[in-house]
């Protein structure tokens, strides 16, 4: 036989990872990367611009004193800078997300590709609108879409985001109620107690008093609470009512509530963040809503991008609709599609403008990307399965973790934390699904469920996901009713550690700052 | 249907694990009259991505695009050169497809960035704290008002006749709903500096613009001044991010607050939106701000790491009370406004601010130089605007026909404020000097 | 010198026609660390009942009542760069204002040390 004289072992050896010390301060393949401010200098920059001509200045004066110090980096630097912290964080592309009320689905690519078509992605939004024909119409085919799906009469386009659709309802009501002389006697604006924050923070926005609704114990509106604060209505503007509720369940009053509201006189405001429960299979306009924003991002998977940007669209009733918001499109008996820009004519009882310019365009291309691909068929298999999902992690679950609420969910299943043992919280198992692999639960959201956690697995999983989720919760769940004390340290393997939010709240530090050269000197 | 793995038979073991027949079973709490049967009416049904891609690309060659000749329309909007990096950048699906920072152990990246995106801001504004973005430029200058009045405890908010229309008017009825009162200055060209005598002691803010909606750059400082001497704010708004580069910045004017449109940097035209409002205050309104904030603090094993924090300002806390009822940043779009600065870093961002203004310059005498036509616009950066002795939207109309986009008619923006024969005008780093002899000579023809 | 206990969890200490108030350890505890404290300026007029000052940790923001009428006479400004005092000395160190009481009779209807002691064994 030959030997071959570079052979070398290749049975491998176990060390526990943690006794390895690296100098870089990587680990493997997770680099470690400084701020921007220790990595670069001011005099550095990744991109070639020509030089300029040295023309005389027509600022008259107006300029710059001091110089923003900002560094720049090449561009290999800043691809590394870039790449290196995005291996910090966890995405829907990398795992099931279980955000409950966030509605973590995937993102089709070919939303991302239609949103940069030149004729979407590179056109102004002041240019002639003889030269956006294209863009006009699909701003009018995704409303089509919206109003068909709710079976609304109108929508308007411009909210940014959903809270910015909750604001654009609440000031179309307020429009409403003025137009009819009722603006200032009616100002109560009732919310369950389970809403989400931005309810009564758009309230107040719109000058509006919250008056808190209770929920009764099936996780409902309490509708014997409804019904007395409604005794005395002369004052009641309308009721913010999320559908499928924060807790993830529908409101089986739902038409009652409306017929009620309205014959006190006031305006039935559906929050629609939850809308992707039910897409296809029921319409809003059904349960007599008068206004809904719908999150792209949520039932329609535009990205969320990290924190953004969102989308509000907000389907409007007859009632309502006269208010709406410009601008707004038309499409005239020429087929021409034209821009209501200003607060007169055709919108001469709009409440006026919320933003610059015609909303989120480019969520708008994404948005109806994913309609056309799943279509009418299509997106009710998808809120059918976001269900089923959500049920079946809710049956998985149920003998190891309290479900809150007896009977089916909806989109997400909601625990409490009564089957922990003492010392052990939500926050600690939610941090033992990182080392798990997994993005924690909502939690400790709804308000109204003791140490929530609220599990909403999205459309996008498959049976396969949901099983490996479901043994993974178990077992921590397990360890916590167990009161199982490693939970308190968790996650050991995420890219940090238990951050200190206290610290970061008592001398807050928002911007980063050259060390001071004197002090470093001293050291 | 390509984005839904379960298979029927997924569906069938799942259903019997739960203890179901069939879905049906979960929607049994809708309303009997609102159960649909069957799909939703009037839709039509799934299709392919060869299909969508058909419809969809039809529908944008309908569009005239920034790139595809001479344009010159601004006014909030600009079309500049987005380096390739960004975009690749802004597509990875770790910042792509996440969500807000909620996990702070798992969202280091977002933070981190979010973190040297508020450094930058602070920076390029000369504010002390620059939160991790809003909607827009329009939204931020309204949240700016509010805020203002919630500082002061005061109720009048007076808007310069150089402010944006469309800003103006998002701060109207924001502010109008919340019973304060706003007092906007006639439209004017060069009239930031009127602010100055129009405040007064119940004055919670005065909001300038510079540049503003007609180009003109105007130092705030005797605004500030004067605001300050009534014990006002200062509300300082650009919408064009990139005249930071080299016109004097908000907190070189004694600025309380900065609000401003990021667009400029990173982000393209996508005809309106999504954009990226950036705001910054100074270190004594911190707690008053609305939106995210970003800090930095330590990890369990003493690493420095990022946290949102200051969050009891906000909605999901604070609820009725909130500052404001943002739930949201504009995340990815603020991710593209940075990762763009850092490629231009300070030095670049000068840089292109100077091209910017000397392709105004270059334009501006160009078109000057065209008989009858009039520059109205004292001192500019990158905008103007200019008086044609024809009515404006006909020469734009004789200009398209040219094949060149050539601004805005300044009665899109302020109709009935008698300025039939105005156009705004930018130009930017894309405009070339072919594109203003192109300008110049259909102008001359026209004319 | 005498201390009563609001059901909202302040205490006020009385002396002579003085009144110090703050939030009762139960109360910082329940808490958590304590972040940031928002308190009048001298001089402001509180009404019994009213929120005049706000205190706050990480993940919660609360409203703290007068559980008097009066004027604030000082504030305690120290808190402002020190709130975890709040968390380790809330019925000592870390009082929030003093208050000239405006009607002494309002504080009949509230708790002493023991009622209040009693009144949180209960919740």
């Amino acid at each position: 036989m030959t030997m071959n004289s570079t052979g070398r072992p290749t049975a491998p050896t176990s060390v526990s990872a943690a006794a390895i010390e690296t100098v870089s301060g990587s680990r493997g393949l997770l680099q470690h990367e400084d701020l921007l401010f220790e990595i670069g200098t001011p005099e550095t920059t990744g991109v070639d611009l020509p030089k300029p001509k040295g023309l005389k200045s027509r600022l008259g004066g107006v300029a710059r004193k001091v110089d923003t110090g900002l560094p720049g980096l090449s561009e290999p630097q800043a691809v590394r800078h870039y790449m290196r912290l995005s291996q910090k964080n966890y995405a829907i592309d990398l795992g099931l997300f279980p955000l409950g009320s966030c509605t973590m689905k995937h993102n089709p690519r070919l939303n991302e590709k239609m949103a940069r078509l030149p004729g979407f992605g590179d056109i102004h939004p002041l240019q002639p609108q003889a030269t956006v024909q294209g863009a006009l119409e699909l701003i009018d085919e995704l409303a089509t879409w919206l109003k068909t799906l709710t079976n609304m009469p109108a929508v308007a386009m411009s909210p940014k985001a959903g809270a910015h659709g909750e604001l654009c309802g609440l000031l179309a009501i307020r429009q409403a109620l003025i137009a009819r002389g009722d603006g200032e006697t009616r100002k109560r604006m009732l919310v369950p107690e389970s809403a989400h924050g931005t309810n009564p923070a758009t309230a107040a926005q719109c000058g509006f008093i919250v008056d808190e609704i209770k929920a009764n114990k099936r996780g409902r509106v309490d509708m014997a609470d409804l019904k007395a604060k409604l005794e005395k209505s002369e004052d009641v503007a309308g009721i913010m009512l999320t559908n499928p509720n924060t807790c993830g369940l529908f409101e089986t009053d739902i038409r009652e509530i409306a017929d009620l509201i309205h014959k006190a006189g006031g305006y039935f405001y559906c929050d629609g963040a939850n809308f992707n429960a039910i897409v296809g299979r029921v319409r809003p306009g059904d349960l007599g809503v008068d206004a809904m924003h719908i999150n792209l991002h949520k039932t329609f998977s535009t990205p969320h991008g990290g924190g953004g940007p969102g989308s509000g669209p907000t389907v409007l009733s007859e009632a309502l609709a006269p208010f709406a918001p410009v601008p707004f499109v038309v499409k005239d008996e020429d087929g021409i599609f034209r821009l209501v820009e200003q607060v007169d004519g055709e919108a001469s009882e709009s409440f006026g403008r919320m933003v610059a310019f015609h909303g989120q365009m480019g969520m708008f291309v994404r948005a109806l990307a994913y309609m056309l691909s799943h279509g009418a068929d299509g997106l009710k298999q998808a809120a059918e399965d976001a269900v089923l999902n959500a049920n079946y992690i809710q049956a998985r679950l149920k003998h190891v973790m309290s479900p809150a609420f007896d009977g089916y969910c909806m989109h997400e299943a909601l625990f409490s934390d009564a089957f922990t043992a003492d010392g052990i919280e939500t926050i600690d198992i939610a941090k033992a699904l990182i080392d798990e692999g997994y993005h924690p639960m909502t939690m400790y959201f709804p308000l109204v469920v003791h140490g929530a956690m609220l599990i909403e697995p999205t459309e996008t999983e498959s049976k396969a996901e949901l099983d490996r989720f479901c043994d993974a919760l178990e077992s921590i769940a397990r360890r916590a009713a167990q009161g199982d004390d490693t939970l308190k340290g968790a996650p050991y393997l995420a890219p940090a550690k238990r951050l200190d939010e206290t610290r970061a709240a008592r001398k807050p530090v928002l911007k980063w700052a050259a060390p001071d050269a004197s002090k470093v000197a001293a050291e | 249907m390509r984005y839904l793995p379960l298979t029927p038979e997924d569906r069938a073991s799942m259903l019997a694990t739960i203890g179901a027949k069939s879905v049906d079973d979960f929607y049994t709490d809708v309303p009997e009259a609102a159960r649909l049967k069957g799909k939703v009416p009037g839709l039509p049904d799934h299709q392919g991505e060869l299909a969508v891609e058909r419809h969809l690309t039809r529908l944008a060659a309908k569009n005239r695009s920034a790139s595809s000749g001479p344009f010159f329309v601004g006014a909030g909007a600009y079309k500049h050169h987005v380096p390739a990096t960004v975009d690749m950048i802004i597509q990875r699906s770790e910042f792509l497809t996440t969500y807000t920072p909620y996990q702070p152990e798992i969202a280091q990246g977002t933070l981190q960035t979010l973190f040297e995106f508020q450094t930058q801001v602070a920076a390029l504004t000369a504010m002390d704290v620059a939160n991790a973005s809003m909607y827009d430029g329009s939204t931020a200058c309204a949240e700016a008002a509010v805020m203002a009045a919630r500082v002061t405890r005061r109720k009048k908010v007076i808007l310069s006749g150089g402010l944006h229309p469309h800003y103006a008017a998002a701060t109207r009825l924001l502010c109008e709903a919340q019973g304060l009162e706003v007092v906007q200055l006639p439209v004017a060209i060069d009239g930031e500096g009127e602010l100055a005598k129009a405040v007064d002691g119940e004055t919670a803010c005065v909001i300038g613009q510079s540049p503003n909606v007609f180009g003109t750059v105007t130092d705030l400082s005797g605004v500030a001044d004067a605001a300050h001497g009534k014990g006002a704010l200062l509300v300082s708004v650009f919408t064009e991010a990139v005249s930071l580069g080299m016109v004097t910045p908000p907190g070189e004017m004694g600025a309380d607050i900065a609000a401003g449109e990021g667009q400029s940097i990173g982000n393209g035209l996508n005809f309106g939106g999504p954009y990226v409002g950036l705001f910054s205050v100074r270190d004594k309104l911190v707690r008053q701000m609305p939106g995210r904030l970003c800090g930095e603090t330590v990890d369990a094993d003493g690493n420095r790491g990022f946290v949102l924090t200051l969050s009891t300002r906000e909605q999901h806390i604070r609820r009725d009370k909130a500052t404001s009822n943002i739930c949201t940043n504009s995340g990815l779009c603020a991710l593209a406004f940075t990762s763009h600065m850092t490629l231009l870093g300070g030095k670049g961002l000068k840089q292109l601010a100077e091209l910017n203004h000397e392709a105004a310059v270059e334009l501006a005498d160009a078109l000057t130089s065209v008989k009858g036509v009039e520059l109205l616009t004292p001192r500019f950066f990158n905008e103007f605007a200019i008086r044609t002795p024809m009515d404006a939207e006909a020469v734009l109309a004789m200009l398209d026909e040219a094949g060149i986009v050539g601004g805005v008619r300044a009665s899109r923006l302020f109709p009935g404020d008698h300025l039939g024969d105005v156009i705004l005008i930018a130009a930017t780093e894309c405009t070339t000097a072919d594109d203003i002899a192109a300008y110049a000579d259909a102008l001359k023809e026209i004319i | 010198m005498t201390t009563y206990y609001t059901k909202d969890h302040e205490w006020i200490r009385v002396e002579g026609d003085t009144g110090t108030v703050g939030i009762t350890a139960y109360a910082a505890g329940q808490l958590g660390d304590v972040v940031y404290v928002e308190l009048p300026e001298s001089g402001a007029k509180i009404a019994k009942g009213d929120g005049f000052a706000v205190v706050e940790s990480v993940k919660a923001a609360s409203d703290v009542y007068a559980p008097i009428s009066g004027s604030v006479v000082e504030a305690n400004t120290g808190l402002a760069d020190a709130p975890e005092k709040v968390n380790e000395a809330a019925e000592g160190d870390a009082w929030f204002v003093r208050i000239k009481i405006a009607d002494p009779g309002e504080l009949d209807g509230l708790m002493d040390e023991a009622a209040y002691t009693a009144y949180c064994e209960g919740l």
